[in-house]
Protein backbone atom coordinates (compact mmCIF):
# COMPACT_ATOMS: atom_id res chain seq x y z
CA UNK A 1 0.00 0.00 0.00
CA UNK A 2 1.25 3.52 -0.94
CA UNK A 3 2.07 5.65 2.31
CA UNK A 4 1.50 9.20 2.39
CA UNK A 5 3.73 11.47 4.62
CA UNK A 6 1.76 13.42 6.91
CA UNK A 7 3.41 16.39 7.86
CA UNK A 8 2.62 15.76 11.96
CA UNK A 9 2.50 12.11 11.76
CA UNK A 10 4.85 10.91 9.51
CA UNK A 11 4.34 8.86 6.93
CA UNK A 12 1.11 6.62 7.21
CA UNK A 13 -0.90 3.87 4.87
CA UNK A 14 -2.87 5.66 2.21
CA UNK A 15 -6.43 4.24 4.18
CA UNK A 16 -5.63 6.80 6.86
CA UNK A 17 -6.53 9.82 4.47
CA UNK A 18 -9.19 11.34 2.79
CA UNK A 19 -8.59 13.50 -0.41
CA UNK A 20 -9.87 17.49 -0.69
CA UNK A 21 -9.68 18.17 -4.10
CA UNK A 22 -7.92 21.54 -5.85
CA UNK A 23 -5.86 23.28 -3.12
CA UNK A 24 -5.19 27.27 -3.37
CA UNK A 25 -8.99 27.99 -4.47
CA UNK A 26 -8.94 31.50 -2.85
CA UNK A 27 -12.33 32.65 -1.60
CA UNK A 28 -14.05 35.20 -3.52
CA UNK A 29 -12.87 39.02 -2.56
CA UNK A 30 -16.42 40.33 -3.25
CA UNK A 31 -18.54 37.52 -2.67
CA UNK A 32 -21.77 39.17 -3.57
CA UNK A 33 -21.12 40.84 -6.53
CA UNK A 34 -20.18 37.60 -8.22
CA UNK A 35 -22.46 36.61 -10.88
CA UNK A 36 -24.21 32.90 -10.80
CA UNK A 37 -21.90 31.65 -13.86
CA UNK A 38 -18.62 33.55 -11.79
CA UNK A 39 -19.60 31.56 -8.78
CA UNK A 40 -20.26 28.19 -11.04
CA UNK A 41 -16.63 28.31 -11.57
CA UNK A 42 -15.32 28.90 -8.12
CA UNK A 43 -17.49 25.79 -6.80
CA UNK A 44 -17.38 23.81 -9.29
CA UNK A 45 -14.67 24.32 -12.00
CA UNK A 46 -11.24 22.51 -10.85
CA UNK A 47 -8.10 22.04 -12.50
CA UNK A 48 -7.61 18.64 -14.05
CA UNK A 49 -3.53 18.81 -14.81
CA UNK A 50 -1.26 15.70 -16.21
CA UNK A 51 1.57 15.98 -13.74
CA UNK A 52 2.15 17.56 -10.87
CA UNK A 53 -0.76 19.40 -8.71
CA UNK A 54 -1.52 21.07 -5.70
CA UNK A 55 -4.28 19.20 -3.56
CA UNK A 56 -5.65 19.16 -0.27
CA UNK A 57 -5.64 15.90 1.83
CA UNK A 58 -6.41 14.93 5.51
CA UNK A 59 -5.30 12.69 7.89
CA UNK A 60 -8.48 11.30 8.91
CA UNK A 61 -7.61 8.29 10.73
CA UNK A 62 -4.64 10.16 12.79
CA UNK A 63 -4.28 13.86 13.79
CA UNK A 64 -7.29 14.79 11.75
CA UNK A 65 -5.40 18.00 10.25
CA UNK A 66 -5.43 19.23 6.97
CA UNK A 67 -2.18 19.76 4.81
CA UNK A 68 -1.34 19.93 0.96
CA UNK A 69 0.79 17.98 -0.73
CA UNK A 70 2.23 18.47 -4.28
CA UNK A 71 1.30 15.22 -5.97
CA UNK A 72 1.77 13.72 -9.75
CA UNK A 73 -1.47 12.33 -11.19
CA UNK A 74 0.32 10.36 -13.92
CA UNK A 75 2.61 8.59 -11.61
CA UNK A 76 0.26 9.36 -8.43
CA UNK A 77 4.25 9.96 -6.83
CA UNK A 78 3.91 12.38 -3.47
CA UNK A 79 6.54 15.35 -4.44
CA UNK A 80 6.11 17.37 -1.38
CA UNK A 81 3.92 17.81 1.41
CA UNK A 82 3.56 21.30 3.20
CA UNK A 83 1.11 22.84 6.04
CA UNK A 84 -1.82 25.09 5.40
CA UNK A 85 0.03 27.97 6.26
CA UNK A 86 2.76 27.16 4.25
CA UNK A 87 3.43 28.83 0.51
CA UNK A 88 3.37 26.70 -2.19
CA UNK A 89 6.65 25.32 -2.88
CA UNK A 90 8.21 25.52 -6.46
CA UNK A 91 9.38 22.61 -7.19
CA UNK A 92 11.93 22.38 -10.62
CA UNK B 1 -37.69 4.67 37.90
CA UNK B 2 -35.61 2.95 36.18
CA UNK B 3 -32.35 1.18 37.36
CA UNK B 4 -29.25 2.68 35.20
CA UNK B 5 -26.92 -0.55 34.46
CA UNK B 6 -23.24 0.37 33.99
CA UNK B 7 -22.33 -2.75 31.75
CA UNK B 8 -19.25 -2.59 30.03
CA UNK B 9 -19.16 -3.03 25.86
CA UNK B 10 -16.59 -6.13 26.23
CA UNK B 11 -18.30 -7.81 29.21
CA UNK B 12 -18.97 -10.56 26.83
CA UNK B 13 -15.50 -11.12 25.75
CA UNK B 14 -13.79 -11.36 29.52
CA UNK B 15 -14.18 -15.07 29.37
CA UNK B 16 -12.07 -15.13 26.24
CA UNK B 17 -9.60 -12.96 27.19
CA UNK B 18 -8.93 -14.90 30.26
CA UNK B 19 -7.72 -18.17 27.83
CA UNK B 20 -5.29 -16.47 26.02
CA UNK B 21 -1.73 -17.33 27.14
CA UNK B 22 0.44 -14.92 29.05
CA UNK B 23 2.30 -14.39 25.37
CA UNK B 24 -0.78 -12.42 23.87
CA UNK B 25 -2.49 -10.99 27.71
CA UNK B 26 -5.26 -9.00 26.97
CA UNK B 27 -7.11 -7.66 29.77
CA UNK B 28 -10.12 -4.64 29.50
CA UNK B 29 -8.97 -1.98 31.32
CA UNK B 30 -11.37 -0.29 33.95
CA UNK B 31 -13.42 3.01 32.97
CA UNK B 32 -11.08 6.19 33.42
CA UNK B 33 -12.38 9.79 33.09
CA UNK B 34 -11.04 10.94 29.92
CA UNK B 35 -10.94 15.25 28.29
CA UNK B 36 -10.50 16.16 25.15
CA UNK B 37 -8.17 19.61 25.45
CA UNK B 38 -8.01 22.30 22.79
CA UNK B 39 -5.93 24.89 23.27
CA UNK B 40 -3.73 26.82 20.64
CA UNK B 41 -0.72 27.94 22.63
CA UNK B 42 0.92 26.22 25.32
CA UNK B 43 2.64 28.22 28.13
CA UNK B 44 3.97 27.78 31.71
CA UNK B 45 0.60 29.00 32.79
CA UNK B 46 -1.16 25.83 31.26
CA UNK B 47 1.33 23.62 33.20
CA UNK B 48 0.76 25.02 36.42
CA UNK B 49 -2.78 25.33 35.88
CA UNK B 50 -3.02 21.72 34.79
CA UNK B 51 0.12 20.16 36.71
CA UNK B 52 1.42 18.46 33.96
CA UNK B 53 3.48 19.54 30.67
CA UNK B 54 1.13 18.98 27.78
CA UNK B 55 3.58 17.09 25.30
CA UNK B 56 4.91 18.85 22.12
CA UNK B 57 6.37 15.92 20.55
CA UNK B 58 4.08 14.65 17.80
CA UNK B 59 2.84 11.17 18.66
CA UNK B 60 3.84 10.72 22.11
CA UNK B 61 2.62 10.67 25.70
CA UNK B 62 3.14 11.27 29.46
CA UNK B 63 2.40 10.40 32.55
CA UNK B 64 -0.02 12.64 34.34
CA UNK B 65 -0.56 12.46 38.59
CA UNK B 66 -3.71 9.84 37.83
CA UNK B 67 -3.57 9.33 34.97
CA UNK B 68 -1.72 10.23 31.13
CA UNK B 69 -2.14 12.81 28.38
CA UNK B 70 -1.34 11.90 24.70
CA UNK B 71 -1.07 13.94 21.74
CA UNK B 72 -3.99 14.00 19.40
CA UNK B 73 -2.41 16.89 17.18
CA UNK B 74 -0.75 20.25 17.01
CA UNK B 75 -3.41 21.75 19.41
CA UNK B 76 -5.23 18.46 20.82
CA UNK B 77 -4.47 16.51 23.68
CA UNK B 78 -6.51 13.40 25.40
CA UNK B 79 -6.44 13.44 29.26
CA UNK B 80 -7.09 10.56 31.30
CA UNK B 81 -7.62 10.83 35.32
CA UNK B 82 -9.04 8.08 37.66
CA UNK B 83 -8.50 10.17 40.63
CA UNK B 84 -11.69 12.60 39.67
CA UNK B 85 -15.39 11.46 38.54
CA UNK B 86 -15.45 12.62 34.61
CA UNK B 87 -17.55 15.65 35.51
CA UNK B 88 -14.80 16.88 38.54
CA UNK B 89 -12.00 16.25 35.88
CA UNK B 90 -13.89 17.91 33.18
CA UNK B 91 -14.63 20.98 35.14
CA UNK B 92 -11.22 21.49 36.77
CA UNK B 93 -9.33 21.26 33.05
CA UNK B 94 -11.77 23.67 31.61
CA UNK B 95 -11.37 25.72 34.43
CA UNK B 96 -7.59 25.74 33.79
CA UNK B 97 -7.65 26.46 29.89
CA UNK B 98 -10.70 28.33 29.19
CA UNK B 99 -9.30 31.54 30.39
CA UNK B 100 -6.45 30.63 27.81
CA UNK B 101 -9.25 30.35 24.98
CA UNK B 102 -9.10 27.06 24.86
CA UNK B 103 -11.64 24.09 25.28
CA UNK B 104 -12.12 20.95 27.48
CA UNK B 105 -14.55 18.59 26.50
CA UNK B 106 -15.80 15.59 28.95
CA UNK B 107 -15.34 12.26 26.14
CA UNK B 108 -15.14 9.56 29.02
CA UNK B 109 -17.48 7.79 27.19
CA UNK B 110 -16.45 8.05 24.04
CA UNK B 111 -13.41 5.28 24.21
CA UNK B 112 -12.35 2.55 26.61
CA UNK B 113 -8.83 0.80 26.81
CA UNK B 114 -7.28 -2.37 26.39
CA UNK B 115 -3.74 -3.74 27.87
CA UNK B 116 -2.11 -5.64 25.97
CA UNK B 117 0.77 -7.23 27.40
CA UNK B 118 2.97 -10.15 26.45
CA UNK B 119 5.93 -11.23 23.71
CA UNK B 120 3.82 -12.01 21.33
CA UNK B 121 1.72 -8.87 21.13
CA UNK B 122 3.55 -7.00 19.11
CA UNK B 123 3.36 -9.78 16.40
CA UNK B 124 -0.88 -9.78 16.80
CA UNK B 125 -0.87 -5.79 16.63
CA UNK B 126 0.80 -6.10 12.96
CA UNK B 127 -1.45 -7.85 11.49
CA UNK B 128 -3.55 -5.00 11.52
CA UNK B 129 -1.38 -2.21 11.90
CA UNK B 130 0.95 -1.06 9.48
CA UNK B 131 2.59 1.04 12.10
CA UNK B 132 6.77 0.17 13.03
CA UNK B 133 6.01 -1.02 16.48
CA UNK B 134 9.46 -2.01 17.10
CA UNK B 135 10.68 -0.97 20.72
CA UNK B 136 13.62 1.40 19.07
CA UNK B 137 11.18 3.45 17.39
CA UNK B 138 8.31 3.17 19.43
CA UNK B 139 8.96 2.52 23.12
CA UNK B 140 7.83 4.23 26.38
CA UNK B 141 6.05 7.68 25.76
CA UNK B 142 5.28 6.71 22.28
CA UNK B 143 1.66 6.95 20.77
CA UNK B 144 0.32 6.73 17.50
CA UNK B 145 -3.73 7.33 16.33
CA UNK B 146 -4.10 4.72 13.31
CA UNK B 147 -6.51 2.25 12.38
CA UNK B 148 -6.10 -1.78 13.88
CA UNK B 149 -8.03 -4.04 11.55
CA UNK B 150 -10.80 -1.42 10.52
CA UNK B 151 -10.90 0.51 13.80
CA UNK B 152 -9.62 3.58 14.25
CA UNK B 153 -7.29 3.29 17.57
CA UNK B 154 -5.33 5.15 20.06
CA UNK B 155 -2.25 2.89 20.94
CA UNK B 156 0.39 3.95 23.67
CA UNK B 157 3.50 2.03 24.60
CA UNK B 158 4.22 1.18 27.69
CA UNK B 159 7.61 -0.35 27.63
CA UNK B 160 10.78 0.44 26.04
CA UNK B 161 10.62 -3.71 25.48
CA UNK B 162 7.90 -4.17 23.10
CA UNK B 163 5.54 -6.22 25.28
CA UNK B 164 3.12 -3.76 26.98
CA UNK B 165 0.83 -2.05 25.24
CA UNK B 166 -2.40 0.61 25.73
CA UNK B 167 -5.07 0.24 23.04
CA UNK B 168 -7.71 3.19 23.15
CA UNK B 169 -10.78 2.16 21.16
CA UNK B 170 -14.44 3.76 20.35
CA UNK B 171 -16.84 1.60 22.44
CA UNK B 172 -18.98 0.92 19.37
CA UNK B 173 -15.98 -0.50 17.79
CA UNK B 174 -14.69 -2.36 20.93
CA UNK B 175 -16.94 -5.82 20.50
CA UNK B 176 -15.43 -5.90 16.61
CA UNK B 177 -11.64 -5.15 17.82
CA UNK B 178 -11.98 -7.38 20.49
CA UNK B 179 -13.31 -9.97 17.95
CA UNK B 180 -9.98 -9.14 15.62
CA UNK B 181 -7.47 -9.28 18.58
CA UNK B 182 -8.80 -12.86 19.62
CA UNK B 183 -8.98 -14.19 15.95
CA UNK B 184 -5.18 -12.19 15.50
CA UNK B 185 -3.73 -13.78 18.37
CA UNK B 186 -5.21 -17.50 17.43
CA UNK B 187 -1.91 -18.25 15.79
CA UNK B 188 -0.25 -17.97 19.31
CA UNK B 189 -2.97 -19.37 21.17
CA UNK B 190 -2.62 -23.15 22.51
CA UNK B 191 -5.76 -25.61 21.03
CA UNK B 192 -4.58 -28.68 22.59
CA UNK B 193 -4.21 -29.31 26.30
CA UNK B 194 -1.69 -31.72 26.92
Amino acid sequence: MQLIECPWCGLREEVEFYYGGQAHVAYPEDPAGLSDEEWAHYVFFRDNPKGRFAERWSHSAGCRRWFNAIRDTATYRFERVYRLDDPKPVIP
Amino acid sequence: MAELLRTHPLEAWATAFERLPDTVGTTVEPFVAMVDVRLGALGPEVSAALGVDLPTAVNTWVPTDSGWAVWLGPDEWLLSSTAETPEEFEARVRSAVLPLGGAAVDVSAQRIGLRLTGARVRDVLARGCAIDLHPRVFGRGSSAQTTLGLAGVVLLGLSDTGDDYLLLVRSSFAGYLADWLLDAALEFTPTHKS
